[in-house]
C-alpha cells in the first residue's frame, strides 16, 4: 500500500480505512487484470464454432443449463471479479446488437489481451498498446468492408439467407435438423419484414415452446399460439372464421376505483341489487353478442355465472391471457384491444380464419393456436424437445437465427466465415503495420496476431492441428488476395472453400466483434489502479 | 501473478476430462439405479418420502422413483428430466430410456479414455440412431385395417407393459380391462374419462371395470336412493349464500327485525333458485359446490336426487359422459342441456357407499374401480393401469406395433452393427458401441430375471442373424423363443420414443467440457 507523509511524518489519509482495502497499482494491476480477462475467455474458447463443447451451468437453485451460447454462459456464471463482469458485458452487448457471435467477440478479447500482456513485458507502455490496437482495428474494418460481397436474395428466393442462418446453427446442439430450423427463422423473418424500410421487428416473432415431442416437430405457425384453454370445458374446440372481441376488462360487475359503499338496509334494496346484478351480466354477454363476436378472448377472469351465459349463449371464451400476448393477438387479427363493454363495435373486432385447441401427449397440456389472422405479421415458432433444456437451447439458437436473418436483411453484406474473414484481416493489418512508424506498430502486429486465434481455436476445437492448418489457409489466402474465401474446415468436408461450404456472416456482425473486442481491451488496458474491499 | 479468483466464493468450476467424469459418473449411478426395475422380473423400489408422515411408495415405475429422487448431479437431472418427457409423451418406457442414457454413456466413456474425441462419438452416435430408427421402419407391423387384429395387438401390448408390473399375476384380466376402455375412447387420447377409483379391500382380481360412471359420494338423508331414467342437471354454483357481486356492497341495518326481514329475503332467495332449478325438470341435481341443509332440504322435499361437492374433475367428467352442460344460471330451462342416464343408484364397494350412473348418454367414459390389499398396492396398480392406458391411446393412434423381449434392440443392433462395418472413420466406432449399448437392454433383463445373459444374448445374436426372425427372450420360461408366437408385443411410438430421446440425452451430457456450479442460494435457517 502506498503511503504518503507529511513534514512531520503523519500519514495522509487518502482512502478511508485503507489498511482494510487491498489496492493493486501499476503494471501488477494491469496483469492481473489481463490474467482475469483471459480467465474468462478460456472458459469459452473450447465453445467456439461448429464442433464446440457446450457448458454445464447449475445455477444457485439447483437447475440446470446446457448450452454453448456465450453470452448464455456469462450470464449464468456469476462471476465476481470486475474484469470478468466486463467481459460479461461484453458479450451481452454483441449480444443486444447483433444477437450473434457472442462466444467469438470474447475469444478475439481474450487474445488481445494475451497479446498485450507480451507486448507489457517488452516495456511497451499500456497506452500506446490501446493506440495500437484502435488503428488496427480501423484498418480490419475497413478491409471488412472492401472483402466484404453482396449478398443476393429476395422474397421468392430465400434459399441464401437459409444456408447463413445454417451457419449460425451449425455450431448449436440442435444441428441435428439444422435445415428445417433454419427454413423456419427465415420464413419467420420474412413473415414480419418489412422489406422496405429494411426493417424486421423481432418482438413480432414470438418463440414458444413445450416439452415433449421431437425436435423435428418444431413448427413454424402463421398466427400465434396461446398457452390457455377455453374457460368452459364444453365450449367448441374449433371456431372457423372467428370474429374475436379482444377485452381488457373483467366480465364481472363494475368496481370503480373511487372507494364507495352499497348500503341495503331494506328488502327491496336487495332485491334490486340482485336484479341488477344478473342484468349486469346479461348485458355484457348480450353487447359481445350484438356486434357479432364468435370468440371471446379476455384479459381478466370470469365470473362462473358469466362463464355459464357465455357458453350457453354459444361464445367461446378465454380468460387469463396475458398482457403480450393480447396485444400480439390484437396485431395478428388487426382487431383492437376494448377497456370496456359500451365500446365494443363490430370494426374492432379481430379476424381469424381458424381458432383451434390442440392436446398433447398423454397430460392434459391444450394450447389454442390462431390462425389464418386478417394481417398475419405477427408469427409464433412452436418448439417441442426432449427435455426442457433441450427447449430452452433450442429457443436460444433459433433467436440467434432470427437475428442473423433480420441483420440481413438490414444490411446485405457479408463476410465468409470458418475464420475467413479474420485470417483476412490478419493478413491486411499485417501489412499495415509497416507503415505506421513507432512503437505502435508492435502493437498492430501484435492485433493481427490476436486475429489469427479465432481460427485457431477453430481448428482447434474440430481436432486439427491448430498451427499446421492455420498455415496452410493463411498461405492459400495469400494467392487471392481480393477474395478471401478459405478457413478452417471444421465439418472435415474436405475443402477450405467457404463458398463450397456455404458458411458465411453478416459484415455487421463481425465488424461489431472486432470494434467491441477492442473498446474493452483498451478500457482494461487503461486501468492502472485496483482497489477493491478486500475480505472483511 | 495468481489468478483472481473469478467466481463467487462457494461456486466451483470442473472442466475437460473432471467435467466429462463428474457427468458420466452422474449419470451412470442413476441408469444403475433403476437398471434392476426393468422388464418383467424386475424388482421393486422403496421410497420414503423426507415430508411429514414419511410416507412410503412401493413401486417400480422408472419415472416415479426419479421423479422422488433428490439428485445434485447435474448431468443426472437430465436423464430425470428425460424420463419424465417419457412418461408424459408416451407414459410407458419410462425406465428403458434412462437404462439406455446410461449404457450410451458408459460406452462413450470407454471410447473417451481410448482418445476418441466426443464429437466423433456424437456424429457416430447420430448416424447409428437414425439407422436403427431405419430398422425397426423397416419391421414394423401394422394391422389397423383389421379391427379384429388390431385388438388382439391392443391385448397383447397391453399384457407385455403390465407383465412387468404389480399386476402380472391378473394381466389379462387387466389388459382386457385397458384395452375395454380404451376403445370406448374411440380414438381419443383423452385419458381423462377414463375415471380409476381405488378402494382399499378384497384382492386385485376383484378390479372391474365399469361402463358407467362411478361418483365417490353419498346421496342425501332422505332422498331416494334409486332413479331411473334420470334427468341430470350439472352444475357449478353457490347453494349456500348468494354473496352480492357488485363491489362494495354491504348490508347495514339498525334494527332486529330489519335483520329478520333481510334473512327473510335470502332465504326467499334461495328458495328462489332452487325453484328454478327444479323447473327444468330434473331428477337429480349435482353441484361443485356444497349445498346447504336448506336447500337440500328443499331438494328433499321435491324427491330430486342433490349431491354436493363432486369435485372439479368429477363435475367435468360427469358432464362429458351425461351430456349435460355445466350450468351456472338457471334463468332458461327451456334451452339448458340436461344430462340423461338410464339409472342412477347406490352401490356398495367393500364398505364404502359411492353413487352409479349407469346407461349414460356418451358411451366414452368409464370406470375402473381398482381393488387391492393395500394403499401400496393400489397406488401401484393405478400406476401401472395408467401405463398401459397411455400406451394403448398413443397406440391407437399410431397403429404400428413391434415384437417385444428385446427383440427391437437386436434388430436395431443387427443394423447398426452393419452400418459400423460399412462406415470408414473413427465414427465407427462409436457405431459399434452405440450397437453393444442397445443389446445392454436384453442382458438387464435377463439379468434382472436371474438368467445366464451372456448364454442368452449369443443365442439370440445367432437366431438374429437369420433374415426375418422374431426371437427374443422370454424370461417366464427362461429360454430364447419366438415372440409372435408368445405374443409379446410393443408399441412402436414407444420404442421409437426411447431410442431418439436416450440419444439426445446422452449427445447432451457428452458435448459438456465443462461444468460450473454456481454458490447457492442461502436460505434462512428456519430452526
Amino acid at each position: 500500500m502506498a503511503l504518503a507523509f507529511d513534514e512531520f511524518g503523519r500519514p495522509f489519509i487518502i482512502l478511508r480505512e485503507q489498511d482494510q482495502k487491498t489496492r493493486l497499482r501499476g503494471i501488477d494491476a494491469q496483469k492481473a487484470n489481463i490474467a482475469a480477462g483471459k480467465a474468462v475467455a478460456r472458459i469459452l474458447r473450447s465453445s467456439l464454432g461448429p464442433k464446440g463443447m457446450d457448458k454445464m451451468l447449475q445455477g444457485p437453485d439447483g437447475d440446470v443449463t446446457i448450452t454453448n451460447d456465450g453470452a448464455t454462459i456469462l450470464e449464468q456464471m456469476d462471476v465476481d471479479n470486475q474484469i470478468a463482469k466486463l467481459m460479461v458485458e461484453l458479450s451481452r452487448s454483441q449480444d443486444y446488437e447483433i444477437g450473434d457471435g457472442t462466444t467469438g467477440v470474447v475469444v478475439m478479447a481474450g487474445a488481445l489481451l494475451e497479446q498485450a500482456e507480451r507486448q507489457l513485458d517488452r516495456g511497451i507502455h499500456p497506452i500506446r498498446i490501446a493506440e495500437g490496437y484502435e488503428m488496427a482495428s480501423r484498418v480490419a474494418v475497413e478491409h471488412l468492408e472492401r472483402i466484404s460481397q453482396k449478398f443476393e436474395f429476395d422474397i421468392s428466393n430465400y434459399e441464401p439467407l437459409v444456408q447463413t442462418c445454417m451457419t449460425t446453427l451449425s455450431s448449436k446442439i440442435v444441428n441435428r435438423c439444422k435445415r428445417s430450423l433454419a427454413e423456419i427463422a427465415v420464413k419467420a423473418v420474412l413473415a414480419v419484414a418489412d422489406l422496405e424500410r429494411k426493417d424486421v421487428n423481432l418482438d413480432l416473432i414470438k418463440i414458444e415452446g413445450k416439452v415433449g415431442g421431437n425436435l423435428e416437430d418444431t413448427e413454424l405457425i402463421y398466427g400465434i399460439l396461446v398457452d390457455k384453454d377455453m374457460s368452459h370445458p364444453q365450449m367448441p374446440k374449433q371456431i372457423e372464421d372467428a370474429h374475436i372481441a379482444i377485452l381488457t376488462c373483467p366480465f364481472e360487475p363494475p368496481k370503480p376505483k373511487t372507494k364507495h359503499k352499497v348500503d341495503i338496509d331494506t328488502v327491496e334494496k336487495f332485491e334490486t341489487l340482485r336484479k341488477q346484478e344478473q342484468q349486469y351480466f346479461d348485458e355484457m354477454v348480450q353487447k359481445c353478442k350484438d356486434v357479432g363476436a364468435t370468440l371471446v378472448i379476455c384479459q381478466w377472469g370470469f365470473d362462473d355465472e358469466a362463464n355459464h351465459l357465455l357458453m350457453h349463449r354459444n361464445l367461446p371464451a378465454v380468460r387469463w391471457v396475458g398482457g403480450v400476448e393480447l396485444e400480439l393477438i390484437a396485431i395478428a387479427t388487426g382487431g383492437r384491444i376494448v377497456p370496456r363493454f359500451q365500446e365494443l363495435t363490430a370494426e374492432k373486432l379481430g379476424k381469424a380464419g381458424m381458432v383451434r385447441e390442440k392436446s398433447f401427449g398423454t397430460t392434459k397440456e391444450r394450447m389454442l393456436y390462431i390462425e389464418h389472422c386478417a394481417n398475419s405479421k405477427a408469427v409464433t415458432i412452436f418448439i417441442r424437445g426432449g427435455n426442457k433444456m433441450m427447449i430452452e437451447e433450442t429457443k436460444r439458437s433459433i433467436h440467434d437465427a432470427l437475428c442473423v436473418a433480420r441483420n440481413l436483411i438490414r444490411n446485405k453484406s457479408i463476410v465468409y466465415g470458418g475464420g475467413a474473414a479474420e485470417i483476412a484481416c490478419s493478413l491486411a493489418v499485417d501489412a499495415a503495420a509497416d507503415k505506421y512508424p513507432g512503437v505502435e506498430q508492435y502493437a498492430i502486429r501484435a492485433f493481427a496476431e490476436a486475429l489469427d486465434s479465432v481460427p485457431m481455436a477453430l481448428a482447434e476445437n474440430s481436432g486439427l492441428q491448430p498451427i499446421e492448418t492455420l498455415s496452410a489457409v493463411k498461405s492459400q489466402q495469400l494467392k487471392v488476395r481480393e477474395y478471401p474465401f478459405y478457413g478452417i474446415d471444421c465439418n472435415d468436408v474436405g475443402t477450405n472453400d467457404m463458398r463450397e461450404q456455404n458458411v458465411f456472416e453478416t459484415l455487421i456482425g463481425k465488424q461489431q466483434q472486432i470494434l467491441l473486442a477492442t473498446q474493452v481491451v483498451k478500457m482494461i488496458l487503461k486501468i492502472d489502479d485496483v482497489i477493491s474491499n478486500s475480505e472483511y | 501473478m495468481p489468478i483472481d479468483k473469478i467466481f463467487k466464493d462457494d461456486a466451483s468450476e470442473e472442466k475437460g476430462e473432471r467435467a466429462r467424469m463428474a457427468s458420466f459418473i452422474g449419470a451412470m449411478a442413476v441408469a444403475d439405479l433403476v437398471k434392476s426395475t426393468l422388464g418383467p422380473k424386475g424388482m421393486d423400489k422403496i421410497l420414503q418420502s423426507t415430508g411429514r408422515g414419511h410416507s412410503v411408495t412401493v413401486t417400480n415405475d422408472g419415472a416415479t422413483i426419479l421423479k422422488s429422487l433428490h439428485i445434485d448431479n447435474p448431468a443426472a437431472k437430465v436423464l430425470v428430466d428425460i424420463s419424465k418427457v417419457q412418461d408424459d409423451e408416451v407414459g410407458d418406457g419410462t425406465t428403458s430410456v434412462v437404462v439406455l442414457a446410461g449404457e450410451l454413456l458408459r460406452e462413450a466413456e470407454k471410447l473417451v479414455t481410448s482418445k476418441i474425441h466426443p464429437m466423433t462419438i456424437i456424429a457416430g452416435y447420430r448416424m447409428a440412431a437414425e439407422c436403427a430408427r431405419d430398422a425397426l421402419l423397416k419391421r414394423v407391423m401394422d394391422n389397423k385395417e383389421n379391427a379384429e387384429k388390431f385388438r388382439s395387438d391392443l391385448m397383447k401390448i397391453a399384457m407385455t407393459t403390465l407383465c412387468s408390473k404389480i399386476l402380472s399375476q391378473d394381466k389379462e384380466h387387466f389388459a382386457e380391462m385397458a384395452v375395454d376402455a380404451i376403445f370406448r375412447l374411440k380414438g381419443s387420447t383423452n385419458l381423462e374419462s377414463i375415471q380409476i377409483i381405488k378402494k382399499p379391500g378384497g384382492s386385485l382380481r376383484d378390479s372391474f371395470l365399469d361402463e358407467g360412471f362411478i361418483l365417490d359420494k353419498k346421496i342425501g338423508i332422505g332422498q331416494p336412493k334409486r332413479i331411473e331414467n334420470a334427468k341430470i342437471l350439472v352444475a357449478n354454483t353457490a347453494m349456500d349464500t348468494d354473496k352480492v357481486k357488485i363491489y362494495g356492497a354491504r348490508v347495514r341495518v339498525d334494527s332486529m327485525t330489519k335483520v329478520a326481514e333481510i334473512e327473510g329475503a335470502e332465504k326467499e332467495k334461495m328458495k328462489d333458485k332452487v325453484n328454478k332449478i327444479l323447473a327444468h325438470g330434473i331428477n337429480c341435481f349435482v353441484n361443485r359446490q356444497l349445498i346447504y341443509n336448506f336447500p337440500e332440504e328443499l331438494f328433499a322435499d321435491a324427491g330430486v336426487l342433490a349431491i354436493e361437492h363432486a369435485d372439479f374433475e368429477g363435475i367435468e367428467r360427469l358432464g362429458l359422459v351425461t351430456g349435460g352442460e355445466i350450468a351456472s344460471t338457471f334463468d332458461n330451462p327451456e334451452s339448458v342441456k340436461l344430462g340423461h342416464c338410464k339409472l342412477i343408484e347406490e352401490i356398495m364397494i367393500g364398505e364404502d357407499k359411492l353413487i352409479h350412473f349407469s346407461g349414460v348418454a356418451m358411451g366414452q367414459a368409464c370406470s375402473i374401480v381398482l381393488r387391492g390389499a393395500s394403499h401400496h398396492v393400489l397406488d401401484e396398480a393405478e400406476r401401472s393401469l395408467h401405463d398401459a392406458l397411455c400406451v394403448l391411446s398413443q397406440t391407437v393412434n399410431d397403429s404400428r406395433v413391434l415384437l417385444g423381449g428385446g427383440w427391437p434392440e437386436m434388430v436395431m443392433a443387427k443394423e447398426v452393427d452393419e452400418l459400423a462395418r460399412k462406415t470408414a472413420g473413427k465414427k465407427s466406432h462409436a457405431i459399434e458401441a452405440f450397437s453393444r449399448a442397445l443389446v445392454a437392454i436384453p442382458t438387464t433383463i435377463a439379468d434382472n430375471a436371474g438368467l445366464d445373459s451372456a448364454e442368452l444374448v449369443a443365442q439370440l445374436r445367432a437366431e438374429h442373424h437369420n433374415e426375418g426372425c422374431n426371437a427374443g427372450i422370454d424370461v417366464i420360461s427362461g429360454a430364447v423363443g419366438d415372440m409372435e408366437e408368445r405374443g409379446i408385443y410393443e408399441a412402436f411410438k414407444v420404442k421409437q420414443a426411447v431410442l431418439l430421446s436416450a440419444t439426445e440425452a446422452a449427445e447432451m451430457i457428452l458435448r459438456v467440457d465443462e461444468i460450473i456450479t454456481c454458490a447457492p442460494r442461502r436460505r434462512e435457517d428456519r430452526m
